[in-house]
């Protein structure tokens, strides 16, 4: 799975989302619901300043920030980062918080399971040819 | 005609003003660590400030 099906099925799934933005480790957007190119570059950068800043401000020795919800009057900003890879999403006021952190998680978790290698298959016996003898 | 708009200014004008501070009390911020903990600071703590106004910015 690629990131912008992973986007896909997350506005598909969670109806909370208004906006999803999908970054690479060092900020870059990997893929975005917004049309709007220069919009999806602005929420990537506040996204990346806004898990930098509470990194900064509230990050703790031996303990790094996972997730991070804002809530404001206008709606809520949510940011999850997961093995290298940050997603952040725009809501309107006063969400499901507990559902859209879900959907977001397993948006991340999708992508990391389609970077693993792929297991191949057992093999199945050999089928005994019968023979029609009888 | 004064009587209407007098009960708008004192109905609704309060109701306005306890809204609006009801929002403003709802604004915070939530973070979860990767050890299982968490912290939420409301709206008026000296680090949730400038966290605030960066969402606000995403949105």
């Amino acid at each position: 799975m690629d990131a912008a099906s992973a986007l896909a099925d997350l506005t598909e799934i969670s109806s909370q989302v208004d906006a999803a933005v999908l970054l690479d480790e060092g900020g870059a957007v990997l893929a975005s619901t917004l049309e709007d190119d220069a919009r999806s570059e602005r929420i990537a950068r506040t996204a990346v300043e806004l898990l930098h800043a509470a990194d900064e401000r509230l990050g703790r020795e031996g303990r790094s920030i996972l997730r991070l919800e804002a809530s404001l009057r206008e709606g809520s900003v949510f940011a999850v980062r997961e093995a290298g890879r940050s997603i952040v999403a725009t809501t309107s006021p006063s969400p499901t918080s507990g559902l859209v952190l879900y959907d977001l998680k397993a948006c991340l978790r999708s992508l990391e399971q389609a970077d693993e290698p792929a297991k191949p298959e057992p093999r199945r016996k050999a089928e005994k040819q019968e023979t029609a003898d009888a | 005609m004064r009587r209407p708009l007098t009960l708008l200014v004192f109905v609704a004008g309060p109701l306005l003003y306890l809204s609006r501070r009801r929002g403003a009390q709802r604004e915070r911020v939530h973070l979860a660590y990767d050890d299982g903990s968490a912290v939420t600071l409301a709206r008026g703590a000296p680090e949730s400030e400038r966290l605030l106004e960066l969402a606000r910015q995403a949105l």
